[in-house]
């Protein structure tokens, strides 16, 4: 992707991230690589069992061992409402969740003290499938029920019903539909537009299809260890999170401190992908246990504990009815959305899920109903996409089909149905789109991968191999306002950007801050951020997921700039003489637009600030900051011109990302295996900010993509609810040789309208519009049979080849 | 992924000769364990090994079942050496044993007194001028988060000595054994397209 031509001289330019350097040369520290001295190390005990109550716990002789510094269990750390995540539980609800923890002189010695605890446990009924849970007299796997109950309509006003309540669905729901059909009872959401009824009887053709999405984990490479220790009264922790201030209030909350006694630094972060975006439990327990044992603590968590604990995407069992006129106008959708939810509080895949299938197919008519259930399994939150990318596995192929079934081209199909800049979300109040180029998309990527010339060779049999062409389509909102930039120039000249954004391995905190070096017209050369320490007096920011990153922190340093700008002009109009307005930047100094002689340095103005005081120096900052920034305004007040700013540009549309992707498979029919030979992957993201950081994302989601079609799935023993894929090997995210060595990417480069220079973040869309191209070229390849599942497998496919049943139900979770 | 003297076999043996196993519980959740204790085990090697890393000999003192990685990560300060997995499944802990690359989880450091072993901060010069490698990478903003990077240069290195030119596919092969969740392959093995231009 080469460098655009806009008038701008940073902002579309690649540029040396400041962090990269730490990265190739292994000096970049994560929360596992701080030391202190006299530091003891955590081990912790994990509930071995998927769900039961701790009646007796014994420790004594673990606590007489030497070198043992003591035990902490749930009766030492703050506990939270049900079902929300738990420091330590005396109640687990998963295999691998907290019971207690030890701390050691060395790891050794607390995985030594761990074999001599006895713990008792009651056990408790488990349930792994919703279904199962959902059906009159079934388990729940939450205590008390398998729904939170503020999530049902009747219980949404009454402030004092917060917890669990156990929904269940009639027999005659389950007795209504046909074998293999997904049941579709009581729901928690449900909303519609239009008449889909009529639609459905005026359709030229009505699908009905019952699929599933399977639930696959984060493998973040780094785990989430922690490290924490206090200091005159002040807990410091070094965490692992995609998210820097976002942190800072949850994590205060689970240490039990004001947020200002909280010292937090995560300059690195290896890998979240949404499991990392917001302070979890576990984080919590080095600093509980410091705080016991008046050591530093180390929690290392291990691949196998990062995979019980750590977190997963939700899986679907799911079921879509879709009508479209003879022209291949999706005319009607009636969507119903069971989310297995895991054992915790549920992220709202499900209902990202329905606005998904409102934008990118635009129906003209539409239903949808959700339900997240619990389930006894690794606890679910965000994965990158959460809900739009599961719908782009399970609605990619329907597309193929209908195009099939009415004889359009699948390519033409998508453009029919594409949105366009009137596109309206989905969900109870409907909202405009601030501008989406998917058409503009699909045209790119299908003139880059030579549509015509491709879809003419789908089918084409060599000996055991068949081609397959695919396209995928995915989404994912990219913005939103309303927080905080903060920016100093000090009076060596320099700039320095605040980012409270978070690191996660994108570059955006820096390329972001890059905007407000353009707004000021200064070197990047100039410019220092800082980013991944409280200590550093970083304002308050959204953390670093949900694609916002681009857009949101783009608003906020260009406020943040353009306050400093104000205050150059006025210092400049102060001591030149003039108005404020008769000057301009340009080389890191404030000039006369008439006489750009009549200048003044930014390290002067830095020092006049500093003199004049009040809002030029920070001393006064403005009222609508939020508490933490107004914070990190009085750390820095007198060192520099301070520009602070929320970010209040107006912003009343959402803000939407677009990717398409086209692939081209060849299927061994005899193996069931398959090799991509060709993917192109085109992004609307507004405005490309950092050309090489863009494809980056665009060709690192694709490879998670890959990874949801062809082999990512958590397994559970169904006896005893046993984890099954706690291992690489054994979860299977994609590796070197399972993805294309070349993958083309490409941007549609357009600006949006509701930012000043047209930017949005687009780091999800590429995941959902991989796995459905994969899953669409593989039923492409047979001619058009849906597995209505992914990941599709290769036993999978010799089955369908061999016209072989499958071997799991259409129903079935949690399959090999 | 073990030096070529040191078999499957033997690797286990000197983990079962520590104890190691027998302390193990039913469940895979105890695993490989930092130790920087003055607590005497049991076995009777020789505790106290020197062990060449980066040009220098550094004497150190590891216990009988303590892999490299261990060893670099908790006695040594060489915390560049990454563990995601430790479990010679994901290269994470790559370190170069006699120029060839090795997942340092899953080799007793008491079996490389006789090896020069570089890690990642070894591998640009003392002065701070970095390799080949390194340069390319940054240039094809190959990492992301970072965390497998010091693995995917050391292989990147390895390689590159043994076949100073190779194919893009032979560096896809020669790479399989680092993984990244990032997805970054295709930024990785332009990186490392880009230094054997540089080199040759």
């Amino acid at each position: 992707m080469a460098d655009n031509n806009r008038p701008y001289n940073l902002v579309g330019k690649n540029f040396t991230p400041p962090d990269i350097r730490a990265k190739v040369t292994g000096r970049a520290t994560y929360s596992e690589d701080y030391r202190a001295d006299g530091m003891a190390y955590i081990k912790m005990l994990l509930s071995p069992m998927p769900h039961a109550l701790v009646t007796n716990i014994d420790a004594s002789a673990a606590l007489a061992m030497e070198g043992v510094y003591g035990v902490m269990t749930a009766d030492d750390v703050p506990s939270f409402p049900n079902p929300g995540e738990q420091i330590l539980s005396n109640e687990p609800n998963f295999v691998g969740e907290p019971i207690l923890a030890v701390a050691a002189v060395d790891e050794t010695t607390a995985s030594n003290a761990l074999e001599l605890i006895t713990v008792e446990y009651e056990e408790l009924p488990f349930v792994l499938d919703p279904m199962e849970s959902l059906f009159p007299g079934g388990p729940d796997a939450y205590n008390g029920g398998n729904l939170v109950s503020a999530l049902r309509a009747e219980e949404q006003d009454e402030v004092e019903n917060i917890g669990v309540i156990s929904h269940k669905w009639t027999a005659r729901d389950f007795a209504a539909v046909a074998d293999g059909q997904l049941p579709m009872g009581e729901p928690t959401m449900d909303w519609q537009f239009g008449d889909i009824d009529s639609a459905f009887e005026d359709a030229a053709l009505v699908l009905d299809e019952t699929f599933v999405t399977g639930c696959n984990s984060h493998h973040s490479m780094e785990p989430r260890s922690a490290f924490s220790y206090w200091e005159n009264g002040k807990c410091f922790v070094h965490g692992s999170t995609q998210s820097q201030m976002f942190i800072v209030p949850a994590l205060a909350g689970l240490v039990g401190v004001p947020p200002d006694q909280l010292v937090y630094i995560s300059e690195f972060c290896g890998g979240g992908f949404g499991s990392k975006g917001g302070a979890y439990a576990v984080m919590a327990v080095p600093a509980h246990f410091s705080r016991l044992i008046g050591r530093p603590c180390m929690l290392r968590v291990t691949r196998a504990e990062e995979y019980y604990l750590g977190s997963a995407r939700a899986g679907f069992q799911g079921r879509a009815k879709l009508g479209f006129n003879a022209e291949g106008k999706m005319t009607a959708a009636d969507v119903y959305i069971v989310q297995q939810s895991g054992s915790k509080n549920p992220f709202s895949d499900y209902g990202s899920a329905g606005g998904m299938v409102a934008l990118v197919y635009t129906p003209t008519n539409m239903r949808f109903r959700a339900i997240p259930i619990g389930t006894n399994t690794t606890p679910c939150g965000p994965q990158r996409g959460p809900g739009q990318n599961q719908m782009s596995a399970a609605m990619e192929p329907l597309m193929d089909k209908a195009a099939i079934a009415l004889g359009i081209d699948p390519l033409e199909i998508r453009r029919i149905n594409a949105p366009d800049h009137d596109a309206l979300t989905g969900g109870e109040r409907r909202q405009k789109v601030s501008s989406s180029y998917m058409l503009d998309a699909l045209d790119m990527g299908a003139e880059r991968f030579d549509w015509a010339s491709k879809i003419a060779r789908n089918g084409e049999r060599n000996g055991s191999k068949v081609i397959g062409i695919g396209i995928g389509q995915g989404y994912h909102g990219a913005g939103i306002s309303g927080f905080d930039g903060l920016l100093r120039i000090m009076p060596d000249g320099k700039v320095h950007i605040h980012s409270g954004v978070g690191n996660l391995g994108t570059y955006s905190y820096a390329s972001t801050a890059r905007v407000a070096a353009e707004v000021l017209g200064a070197s990047w050369e100039n410019c220092v951020v800082e980013h991944g320490d409280t200590r550093k007096h970083l304002p308050w920011t959204i953390g670093q997921f949900g694609s916002l990153t681009t857009f949101t922190m783009s608003r906020a340093n260009y406020a943040a700039a353009m306050d400093a700008k104000q205050k150059l002009q006025e210092i400049a109009a102060m001591d030149l003489g003039g108005a404020p307005e008769d000057y301009d930047l340009a080389n890191e100094t404030v000039f006369r637009i008439s006489d750009p002689e009549l200048n003044i340095s930014f390290a002067q103005a830095a020092q006049r600030a500093i003199e004049l005081g009040g809002k030029f120096s920070g001393a006064q900052a403005p009222d609508d900051i939020f508490f933490l920034t107004q914070a990190s305004v009085g750390g820095i007040a007198g060192t520099g011109l301070v520009g602070v700013a929320r970010d209040n540009i107006p912003l009343n549309e959402h803000v939407a990302a677009m990717t398409a992707s086209f692939a081209m498979v060849e299927v061994d029919v005899e193996t069931g295996n398959y090799e991509i030979l060709e993917y192109v992957s085109t992004a609307d993201c507004g405005t490309i900010v950092h050309p090489l950081g863009l494809e980056g994302q665009v060709r690192g989601g694709a490879v998670m993509g890959i990874g949801m079609a062809r082999s990512e799935r958590q397994i559970y023993d169904p006896q005893n609810g046993l984890p099954g894929s706690v291992n690489l090997y054994q979860a299977k995210p994609p590796s070197y040789l399972d993805v294309p060595s070349i993958m083309d990417v490409a941007a549609v480069d357009k600006p949006d309208p509701n930012i000043p220079m047209g930017m949005k973040g687009v780091g999800e869309p590429p995941v959902g519009a991989a796995v459905g191209s994969i899953i669409s070229a593989i039923s492409n390849a047979l001619g058009g049979h849906y597995f209505n599942r992914n990941p599709v497998t290769p036993d999978m496919i010799v089955n369908a080849v061999s016209g072989n049943e499958q071997s799991n139900s259409p129903l079935q979770i949690f399959t090999q | 992924m073990r030096p070529e003297n040191q078999s499957r076999r033997s690797f286990i043996k000197g983990i079962i000769a520590s104890g190691a196993v027998a302390s193990t519980g039913g469940l895979m959740f105890i695993s490989g364990c930092s130790d920087n204790s003055s607590i005497p085990a049991s076995g009777s090697v020789e505790r106290l090994i020197s062990l060449n890393i980066n040009g220098t000999v550094r004497r150190v003192d590891v216990l009988p079942n303590e892999t490299l990685a261990m060893t670099l990560r908790n006695k040594l300060g060489l915390t560049g050496t990454k563990i995601a997995c430790d479990r010679g499944e994901c290269g994470a802990c790559c370190v170069l044993l006699d120029g060839v690359s090795f997942n340092s989880c899953s080799m007793l450091s008491h079996s490389l007194t006789d090896k020069n072993i570089t890690t990642i901060e070894g591998i640009a010069s003392p002065a701070g001028e970095l390799h080949p490698v390194q340069t390319a990478m940054i240039e094809e903003l190959a990492p992301q988060c970072g965390f497998c990077t010091s693995g995917q240069v050391i292989s990147a290195v390895a390689l590159l000595d043994q076949n100073p030119n190779p194919t893009r596919d032979e560096a896809r092969q020669a790479m399989a054994g680092n993984l990244c969740r990032c997805g970054a392959y295709d930024h990785y093995l332009n990186a490392v397209l880009r230094a054997a231009g540089e080199i040759a």
